[in-house]
């Protein structure tokens, strides 16, 4: 069964378009990450326009994370105050991210950056993970108990001024490294084209130490703001979101997340955190192959966007 | 005498293969009409028929040979559950000498014009990337030549090289390279792009599209696929005698988006900020049920 996508302009598998609402939406749930760097590769590789996956992505994402937020919200594992001052800073990260992404189209090479930084971050981040949760998991196993929070081992940037106390991450650290790494995940947001969840949920696990179930649910909450804007954004700028292509998506997407939220909070966070790190090294090093592979076509063929 | 049908009722998807047989036979009723009082008729009568046909069809010179040219639908309406279309397309090339040599006949079907951007990878230590690209200003979104035999075996080159018959001597416009050398024959990107054209049943060459049901009645069966590019498709009929241009005919159609569909783009193009933030508060209220609806078991 086909259903005709009035942006997009082509028939798509409307079973098969669930589908993977289903699981991107399942993961995303499960890890508190947007699911973006997942869904908008498949979406072009069915052969939705690449400028239309990306804007159609966004309502998708602020639907699943909305669904699971609030899941995580009524377990009290959202940090409120810690979401509005990553928040501040994330803003003016966006902004400069499509600055940054307008510099590097004039420069002719903006899909090799997108590759090369996919590559180094989630392979950096995925290794990062994967040793971290393993150490972890055989820590564990020894039966020698683990200390997340373990005092006066607090790095220098958390002893900045202008401490902030966060109640429900139960940290106390400095605000200047929080609006910087939200200005960071803004900053990869806008030139990468994710929520940036991927990102965030292992930063403020191991850079400001919030619990592992917390760091999801805040997560979660910033993704819903910033896709919720980049639904308007894209919209208004480009006209490339897809309502149809969108709602079949958070369909899928909402309901995957529920039963992704709840797997995660049931699964012990060293599992979920090797889970996550192995998904984003391969991933990365999925986007790595493409680049030292020898493509099968050395040609491509790409409509270029005309006025409407 | 009646003109084709020039409004015939729209194609609908797929689904109703009866309603789309019965109205191809309707139109091949109304080409035989026509073509049974064609040689009797005077200049303006054939005024009135190119404004049936919705397009000028040329009559001078040596091409002065009447050709008749319908379509079993003027207009391809997408809906929801569009995954494509086939049009017939239906002719008489009437001959002007009794016991002329057999007709041959080439439609090339030409879809909207889009600018596209031909790539070609290279790798730059050990990194596979875009190094140069061609574009191709204003070519066909969609291309399709049907014919009755190979276009080799129809004219001379020369011929076919003067009335553009056939995929490989299409003139697709492009932006010069730096280098002129690679405008000549062998151009890869020019190949690269007819292939990767031809891959996504884009740009098609059927020699054998075109079969002759009468010694001068012909039928084509033009199949669009589901994303066919939206817009005003062009139809140019040539008929060909002993290697000779003899007749030539042109028409039209239309893809649209109809109901639904059009609704969602039109609002999306004339209100983008509005319909952002539909999309954006239609997103939160499904997240807000599922997570409603799963709060309850």
């Amino acid at each position: 069964m086909t259903i005709y996508l009035p942006i997009a302009e082509l028939p798509v598998a409307v079973f098969t378009i669930f589908a993977m609402g289903l699981a991107v939406g399942f993961i995303s749930g499960m890890f508190g990450v947007g699911g973006g760097f997942l869904m908008t590769p498949l979406l072009i590789f069915t052969g939705v326009p690449p400028s239309v996956a990306v804007a159609s992505v966004s309502p998708y994402m602020a639907a699943s994370s909305f669904s699971g937020a609030l899941s995580y919200l009524r377990k009290g594992m959202v940090d409120l105050t810690l979401s509005g001052v990553l928040l501040a800073g994330g803003l003016v990260g966006t902004a400069a991210g499509v600055a940054l992404f307008a510099f590097l189209r004039r420069m002719g090479q903006v899909d090799l950056a997108i590759a090369l930084s996919y590559t180094a971050l989630l392979g950096a981040i995925g290794t990062l993970m994967l040793t971290e949760s393993v150490r972890a998991i055989v820590r564990a196993r020894r039966g020698t108990a683990a200390l997340v929070h373990r005092p006066g081992t607090h790095s220098w940037f958390m002893r900045l001024p202008l401490k902030m106390r966060f109640r429900r991450s139960r940290i106390y650290v400095s605000a200047i490294p929080v609006v910087a790494l939200g200005f960071v995940i803004g900053l990869l947001g806008a030139v990468l084209g994710v929520g940036g969840g991927f990102i965030l949920v292992p930063a403020l696990i191991y850079m400001l130490r919030v619990p592992t179930q917390t760091s999801v649910g805040t997560s979660l909450v910033l993704t819903l703001v910033t896709m919720t804007a980049a639904t308007v954004l894209h919209a208004e700028a480009n006209g490339t979101v897809d309502a149809v292509l969108a709602l079949v998506l958070m369909i899928g997407g909402t309901v995957g997340a529920q039963f992704g939220a709840r797997a995660g909070q049931t699964m012990r966070p060293e599992y979920l955190r090797l889970l996550l790190g192995l998904l984003v090294l391969s991933v990365g090093i999925r986007v790595a192959a493409d680049l030292v592979r020898a493509p099968t076509d050395a040609f491509i063929v790409a409509p270029v966007e005309g006025p409407p | 005498m009646s003109p084709p049908r020039a409004s015939s009722p729209p194609l609908v998807g797929r689904a109703k293969p009866g309603r789309a047989a019965r109205r191809s036979l309707w139109a091949l009723l109304a080409v035989l009409a026509l073509a049974g009082t064609a040689r009797a008729q005077d200049g303006a009568q054939d005024r009135a028929e190119d404004r049936a046909q919705g397009g000028a069809a040329e009559r001078a010179g040596h091409r002065g040979e009447p050709v008749v040219l319908s379509l079993s639908e003027r207009e391809v309406l997408i809906t929801t559950s569009f995954s494509g279309a086939e049009i017939t397309i239906f002719g008489v090339a009437e001959p002007m000498a009794q016991d002329g040599p057999q007709p041959d006949v080439v439609v090339t079907v030409r879809g909207p014009e889009q600018t596209f951007l031909t790539w070609r990878k290279s790798q730059v230590v050990g990194l596979w990337m875009n190094t140069d690209s061609r574009a191709f200003r204003d070519v066909p979104g969609f291309l399709r030549v049907l014919s009755s035999r190979p276009a080799a075996l129809l004219a001379a080159p020369e011929v076919l090289r003067a009335e553009q018959i056939g995929l490989d001597r299409f003139p697709l416009l492009r932006r010069a390279g730096p280098d002129p050398a690679d405008a000549a024959p062998p151009d890869p990107f020019r190949a690269a792009f007819l292939r990767i054209q031809a891959s996504h049943q884009l740009y098609q060459e059927d020699p054998a599209g075109v079969t002759f049901i009468a010694p001068n009645v012909f039928q084509a069966r033009l199949s669009l696929p589901g994303h066919a590019p939206i817009g005003r498709y062009e139809v140019h009929l040539r008929v060909l005698r002993a290697g000779q241009v003899v007749g030539e005919a042109r028409t039209h159609f239309d893809v649209a988006r109809t109901g639904f569909e059009q609704s969602i783009a039109a609002f999306a193009h004339t209100n983008g900020i509005l319909y952002g933030i539909s999309v954006a508060l239609g997103s939160l209220v499904v997240g807000f049920f599922a997570n409603l609806l799963f709060r309850k078991e």
